[in-house]
């Protein structure tokens, strides 16, 4: 057979390539996304009616969230939502504590040091590296263009 | 001189060595899929007993390996050499699957071409008079693949649509020197072809060339037609790879349209089942080849079989390191009939 030109092919390839169905991906992303959000609203306002002060909501609220993302994800059902929703159920803090939980689960086998510790991070690590990173960038900026 | 040699890839095997007996063992998903009839025992759950899956695929190895002699009716000390291979890091599974058994044993990488690789290699070893008796085994795990190769099981992420779904699932084949059909006829070994894909989601775009590329040379080194051919079935191409390689053989002059089919497409009901463009893995081949196509041979509904078992030679170290994926295929030409 000829030589394959690799620009040509990925070219071929690429016509191949079936295409995802962006129109009902967003909507499923925006429908999850959103009820996720709005339940986190419906948090805020049931803590703060049974006596929290907002800042002491603003806290409660992830820490609930954070909580059921974890264990929808140990009881195997968040990765069904996420396989419907993509960003919608990523994006949000749940989507975080997912990517987290998932590879601790998985690596469990490995030991508590070196797979559970050690490989918990594997996702959401560059997320950690990058966003601290970058708010310490911007925190010293701002210190030094305030003076 | 190489007096077996024909053309510039392939071997003709003077002796066909018979295949006397296979065995296949699947997981749960592929025991619900189309070829269920076909398996010899279908798992009920991934663990299978063990304490993970890496054990569990091990077990696959070892189990499939006992029940294809079984199945030949002949135990381990009449085995002269076991050929396997697989899919986990340093090819553990085949590795700790022979600690148990008391054959001579190879260990072979070949990614999922592994299949074809070692009925390659086993059949010129009885044909060269190296051996009598030879045990070729490969298997794959879908859980054991996802976290070496891709995300947590329970991460909530979206699989592309020219995803592969990987098979879990263990074949073997007994190779020997006397026995009856099928036979194996030749071995068109492939080379190492890359088409510089780099999407490790698009692995049936990746290994298409090189499947087309040994099925067109085999062709031209033996003079078979494919027309010759019941069937020609490669390994884990899948439907987009698939759809490739036969418009890349059409392009060299043979139209393998009537008798051309992928083991990815046949094992699962992609709509159904969920998996996207079809299976993958090492054991998609193994057990379609050694369930369904093995049991076809038998019964005469198919006569002559070129199993081309294919490879994406990539691994998570190269892909992170923006390598493009390499592909791999061997052709083992299969029939009842030695003229």
């Amino acid at each position: 057979m000829k030589k394959i030109n690799q620009k040509d092919y990925a070219n071929y390839v690429n016509e191949k390539i079936p295409k995802p169905k962006i129109v009902k991906n967003c909507i499923w992303a925006f429908l999850v996304g959103g009820l996720i959000c709005t339940f986190g609203q419906v948090i805020t306002n049931f803590v703060i009616k049974y006596g929290l002060d907002k800042k002491a909501a603003s806290t409660a609220t992830p820490v609930i969230l954070i909580f059921l993302s974890a264990l929808l994800t140990g009881l195997g059902v968040y990765d069904k939502i996420g396989k419907r929703a993509g960003a919608g159920s990523i994006v949000p803090i749940t989507g975080f504590a997912n990517s987290i939980v998932s590879p601790a689960m998985e690596f469990k086998r490995e030991g508590f040091v070196l797979g559970v510790a050690a490989k918990m991070f594997t996702v959401a690590g560059p997320v950690l590296v990058y966003g601290i990173g970058s708010s310490v960038f911007v925190g010293i900026l701002y210190l030094l263009l305030k003076k | 001189m190489a007096h077996k040699r024909l053309g510039k890839q392939t071997v003709k095997l003077q002796n066909p060595p018979s295949i006397i007996a296979t065995s296949s063992i699947v997981g749960p998903k592929e025991g619900e899929g189309p070829l269920k009839n076909f398996f010899d025992q279908i798992i009920q759950d991934d663990l299978w007993g063990e304490e993970s899956w890496e054990k569990c695929e091990s077990k696959l190895q070892r189990e499939v390996v006992k029940l294809a002699l079984s199945n030949a009716k002949i135990v381990e000390s009449q085995v002269d050499f076991l050929l396997a291979g697989d899919l986990l890091n340093q090819i553990i599974a085949s590795s700790f699957a022979a600690r148990q058994l008391a054959i001579p044993f190879f260990g072979l990488y070949g990614a999922c071409s592994t299949m074809a690789e070692s009925l390659s290699l086993g059949s010129m070893l009885i044909d060269g008079g190296f051996a009598d008796k030879i045990a070729c085994a490969t298997s794959s795990h879908f859980s054991t693949a996802e976290r070496q190769y891709r995300y947590p099981l329970e991460h909530g992420n979206q699989r592309p649509l020219t995803s592969q779904w990987t098979v879990t699932g263990a074949g073997a084949s007994i190779l020997s020197s006397s026995g009856g059909a099928p036979y194996i006829t030749h071995v068109t070994t492939g080379k190492v072809i890359d088409p510089g894909i780099k999407d490790a989601n698009n692995m049936g775009a990746a290994m298409a060339p090189a499947a087309a590329d040994v099925i067109v040379q085999h062709f031209k080194d033996t003079g078979l037609k494919p027309s010759d051919y019941d069937l020609i079935i490669t390994g884990d191409l899948a439907s987009i790879g698939k759809e490739i390689t036969e418009e890349l053989i059409a392009k060299e002059g043979y139209n393998v349209s009537n008798v051309y089919s992928d083991c990815g497409i046949e094992i699962f009901d992609n709509k159904k089942q969920d998996t996207h463009a079809g299976g993958s893995g090492c054991g998609c081949s193994a057990v379609v080849f050694n369930g369904y196509v093995y049991k076809q041979l038998l019964s005469k509904k198919l006569n002559r079989v070129l199993l081309v078992s294919t490879g994406a030679l990539l691994s998570p170290t190269s892909a992170m390191q923006g390598e493009s994926i390499p592909g791999i295929a061997h052709a083992v030409s299969i029939s009842n009939i030695i003229s």
